[in-house]
């Protein structure tokens, strides 16, 4: 230890001659305007009315909706990603498509439970087939993605819905068809525009075909809904 | 100068080339062949020992190459997805089309097993099976007026527990029995797990258009197809292992290809009698009773289909 310490006296030996001299003046202000408004944000949305803020996540959700309908290579759905959206879309598909009737076991109609896994499973195994394959999509993305672009699909259930109050006959089987066939199309085209960008081009395919095939037995489950008398 | 010996100066050859550019896969290389120098050499070995003999060495080195970090990284399983479109294509017309000498892990897989292409079979075989089954029932009770259509999904769950089963098990067992046959005679030469998952997953593509054809309701048109794809997805698997058991004792060879080709032929006919009925009685009441006998009958461990 002696050693050291004989060693490391020529090293700081120069310290003693540096010094700050009183008559170099420091002054100034440090400030952090991001931080300052940070703060000041904090504070104004506790402040603000329940309504506003209900009001404003609500508008980002319907302003989602607008880009899932007409799909455009906007990143806002990217950038602010929220679940909300994919919670009241899968929560009102699963709720009109479970069976109501006391004999549920023999009517074999998907449950609650079931149409709710399918969902959330099937994205969350989807979004892991594409960040595997290499993709630079975060997890969340992918599932808001995912979640959002079930709107067609839920809209395309209201009408099926609507078409099966007027009895189930064929040609009302021919109009949810095409219905439910138009909409799983439009689901898997507007999720294919958001996601595709963040593959490499040669697996593009691998990543499109389990989004196909997820809508597809989504669409599938729409259009094998039928009343219980 | 200090003594030279003429040995320093002869030209020394460097054959372990080959070992140095696997130990240190980051130098960079003169390669003529292809970009993918590290890739390459990997390849380099499975083409030169294609013979019988070294097959054993090679598949032991190129198993013990794919570890890329521990089993808790998130790159671990990355490298079990690592296919363009193109080789999964491949792969699938690999195992529709089985040519007698192409040993599918050899000539299509070729070290490189991927998890992409059994998983999703797997799920679109489910899914396939279980609607085309939804809807063959549909098409052969449509004209009876007591019928009322149910979606029949709980069927899709069936599916899928024996699809998974069949796909991760039977593997399991087949790679199992291998690697102590491996130890009992070193002659044997194995295949890694991976190597075995992803023919059997491949070799369940071809039940996929199978089941989609099996909705056209006549029963010896879906007799006739279960034989095409037992035949094509059985001699896929029998081109596979045979050369991996046919140094071992006859009995064992046959034993081994036998139990292989009846578990496939199970999976295959089980799935018709569940699923596809044809419509052979009248009235809903009929109905429910001939769903029950036949759910007993497809039990895969227990029982033989009539």
């Amino acid at each position: 230890m002696a050693e050291v310490e004989e060693s490391s006296k020529p090293l700081f030996a120069g310290l003693s001659d540096i010094s700050i001299s009183e008559d170099i003046p420091v002054e100034g202000d440090i400030s952090v305007p991001l931080g300052s408004q940070n703060a000041d944000n904090d504070l104004s949305t506790l402040d603000e009315p329940v309504k506003d803020t209900i009001l404003r996540d609500l508008r980002a959700i319907g302003q989602k909706f607008v880009h899932v309908m007409y799909p455009k290579k906007s990143s806002a759905l990217l950038r602010d990603w929220d679940l909300w959206g994919p919670l009241i879309l899968c929560v009102t598909l699963a709720l009109m498509l479970q069976s109501g009737s006391a004999d549920s076991e023999e009517d074999g109609r998907p449950q609650f439970a079931e149409v709710f896994v399918i969902i959330w499973f099937g994205s969350v195994i989807i979004t892991l087939n594409s960040k595997l394959l290499g993709g630079t999509i975060s997890f969340f993305q992918s599932l808001c993605v995912l979640g959002y672009c079930i709107l067609p699909l839920t809209v395309a259930m209201i009408v099926c819905r609507i078409v099966l109050l007027g009895g189930s006959g064929i040609i009302g089987f021919a109009v949810r068809l095409i219905v439910v066939t138009a909409s799983f199309s439009w689901s898997t085209f507007a999720s294919t525009a958001f996601l595709a960008d963040s593959q490499p081009a040669n697996r593009k395919a691998l990543v499109v075909y389990p989004v196909f095939l997820f809508y597809f037995v989504i669409g599938w489950m729409i259009l094998t809904f039928s009343p219980s008398h | 100068m200090t003594n030279v010996s003429p040995d320093d100066l002869k030209f020394q050859e460097f054959d372990e080339a080959a070992d140095l550019l696997s130990s240190n896969p980051g130098a960079s290389t003169l390669s003529i062949s292809s970009p993918a120098a590290a890739a390459s050499s990997e390849e380099v070995k499975v083409d030169l020992s294609d013979d019988e003999d070294n097959q054993q060495e090679s598949s032991e080195l190129l198993g013990g190459e794919k570890q890329t970090g521990g089993f808790w990284t998130f790159e671990y399983y990355q490298s079990f997805f690592n296919v363009d479109t193109l080789q999964v294509l491949d792969r699938i017309k690999g195992s529709v089309m089985p040519l007698p000498g192409r040993n599918f892990i050899k000539h299509h897989i070729r070290s490189n097993p991927d998890l992409y292409g059994p998983f999703w079979i797997c799920v679109t075989l489910v899914f396939s099976v279980a609607i085309s089954g939804n809807l063959s029932t549909f098409l052969s009770k449509m004209g009876n007026t007591d019928y009322h259509y149910r979606p029949e999904f709980h069927r899709v769950s069936i599916a899928a527990v024996t699809v998974f089963l069949y796909a991760w098990l039977v593997p399991l067992g087949v790679w199992g029995f291998l690697m102590w046959r491996q130890s009992v005679e070193r002659q044997i030469s194995g295949y890694t797990f991976l190597e075995t998952v992803c023919v059997y997953g491949y070799s369940l593509f071809i039940y996929i258009p199978t089941s989609i054809l099996w909705t056209i309701p006549f029963n010896w048109l879906q007799w006739l197809l279960i034989v095409i794809a037992m035949v094509i997805s059985g001699s896929v698997l029998v081109l596979t292992f045979w050369p991996a058991v046919r140094d071992d004792t006859k009995l064992t060879a046959f034993a081994t290809m036998a139990v292989i080709v009846s578990l496939h032929a199970l999976l295959a006919v089980g799935f018709k009698l569940y699923f596809f009925q044809v419509a052979m009685y009248t009235g809903p009441s009929h109905s429910v009773q001939q769903i029950t006998p036949a759910s007993n009958h497809t039990s895969l461990t227990s029982g033989k289909p009539q």
